[in-house]
């Protein structure tokens, strides 16, 4: 009965790095798409996501260099303060590193708890910064991309596991 | 005693050390970046590796509208011809009277011995996106150095100001729209040329005139256009209308929100305003030298 919440560990084949890397770039792709109005608010970061994703995934493969390299990318193409999101995106892998043993073990549904905490948690690092730095709060909205980031969670660990799984031996029935 | 066995496999320094690191490179960059200004040619490197993915993100937008472009019907493409061509000849009297005008204020100019007034340049650029920031308001749009987009020119659309220039990319610009908290323009009551400074407030569509005297002479529906007097912003381009004052003694000054002319949240092109530089060079710059001779003279 115990066993029933924890995953199903498949054998997965190695992930190649240039799968990391495009998918992290497809992210920050996502990140400034022209999007406008209401979706503005609903938008997850998508990069947040995928790096925590890698961080959970491949802890080895991908780190603290990736996430704060990326953050400063996310800090010039959105012109907020430098070094706003490479802090929040440090934490965040720091928190994926660390916790990577533990989110593996459930299965999809309690990983998204533990996604959309770190996710907010993220959040509330680049809202003190802002905070800190004399910006208003922007209104509970805000956190609404996490929860989004958090739906989408289930999906996106399906799809970029897909590359891993190995293709069935034509010649066994 | 005890003692750990040395470790199996060399991960290098632990998370808790690695994140201590980039926390501190992060605060470090934070902080010189909010107080100093130092960082700028580093963002302009980042900003040179990030600006094809801003491209190409904005691509499918754009081939998506220029698609829409092309399939416009028949009918359309000759309402729009007919609007266009007598809106045209509506545009000819009012410019022909212009050029009159335009004549006779030189002339008046002349003869009051006043400084001529400043013609102003623009650059044609289409907005990329809006920052995802949602604490600041600002867009990102395709002109950038190279073009020649300077840091402060102002940005309007066909109706009016929209923002300001605050970053210049070698290719890309960051304007701040006037919604922006703590963006501030000159402006000028059209009705009765008071004086003002209009505010962003942070929220969509809401602009504050501050520091208005409770009996000071404002009214709904006031429109008010930049004053000029900053040199950043030419005269005359409409701003915003007054939408609501409130006046309570219990306040130093009258509480008065305007809402902006300008399509500020829309997408499109935009002009990036140029001044060209003809204002009088300050005094105090010649007074300084003249005093240290007369120092020396008396001494």
């Amino acid at each position: 009965m115990q066993m029933r919440a924890t995953a199903h560990q498949e054998i997965l084949l190695p992930v190649r790095p240039a799968f990391i890397v495009v998918t992290l770039v497809a992210a920050l792709l996502l990140n400034v798409l022209p999007w406008s109005g209401f979706w503005i608010w609903i938008k997850p970061d998508f990069v947040a996501l995928v790096v925590l994703y890698w961080c959970v995934a491949q802890p080895r493969k991908i780190g603290f260099t990736a996430a704060w390299i990326l953050g400063l990318m996310m800090d010039v193409a959105d012109g907020s303060l430098f070094g706003q999101h490479a802090l929040a995106y440090s934490i965040l892998a720091y928190a994926g590193i660390v916790l990577h043993h533990r989110v593996q073990m459930f299965t999809l549904t309690p990983q998204v708890v533990h996604v959309v905490l770190l996710l907010l948690f993220n959040d509330l690092i680049v809202l003190a910064i802002r905070m800190l730095s004399g910006s208003d709060f922007p209104g509970y909205p805000y956190f609404l991309g996490s929860v989004v980031a958090g739906a989408l969670w289930p999906p996106l660990s399906v799809l970029l596991k897909l590359p891993q799984r190995p293709t069935p031996d034509p010649d066994h029935v | 005693m005890e003692y750990s066995p040395p470790p199996f496999f060399k991960t290098g320094p632990t998370p808790l050390a690695r994140l201590l690191i980039f926390s501190l490179l992060s605060l470090a960059l934070l902080v010189t970046d909010a107080r100093f200004n130092y960082l700028e040619t580093l963002r302009n490197i980042v900003s040179v590796i990030v600006y094809p993915l801003q491209r190409i993100a904005s691509a499918p937008a754009s081939i998506a509208q220029r698609a829409g472009e092309f399939f416009v019907t028949h009918s359309t493409l000759r309402a729009d011809n007919a609007r266009l061509a007598r809106q045209n000849i509506e545009n000819a009297a009012l410019l022909q009277q212009l050029g009159a005008l335009q004549a006779e204020n030189a002339h008046l100019r002349e003869l009051l011995d006043a400084r001529e007034s400043t013609g102003i340049k623009s650059t044609l650029a289409e907005v990329l996106y809006a920052a995802r920031d949602p604490f600041t308001r600002k867009i990102i749009i395709d002109k950038g150095s190279q073009q020649d987009i300077l840091n402060g020119q102002p940005v309007i659309d066909n109706i009016g100001v929209i923002g300001q220039v605050t970053r210049v990319y070698p290719w890309l610009s960051e304007a701040t729209l006037i919604t922006d908290k703590g963006q501030v323009v000159p402006v000028l009551n059209l009705r009765n040329g008071l004086r003002a400074v209009l505010a962003g407030a942070g929220n969509d569509g809401v602009l504050e005139l501050k520091f208005i005297p409770l009996n000071a002479d404002f009214q709904n529906g006031d429109r008010l256009v930049t004053s000029g007097i900053d040199g950043v912003y030419p005269p005359g381009l409409p701003v915003a209308e007054v939408t609501n004052v409130e006046r309570n003694a219990a306040y130093l000054f009258a509480r008065i929100t305007c809402k902006p002319l300008a399509g500020v949240n829309n997408y499109g092109q935009v002009l990036v305003v140029r001044q060209e530089d003809k204002h009088p060079e300050r005094p105090a710059e010649e007074v300084k030298p003249a005093r240290g001779k007369k120092g020396k003279r008396d001494s």
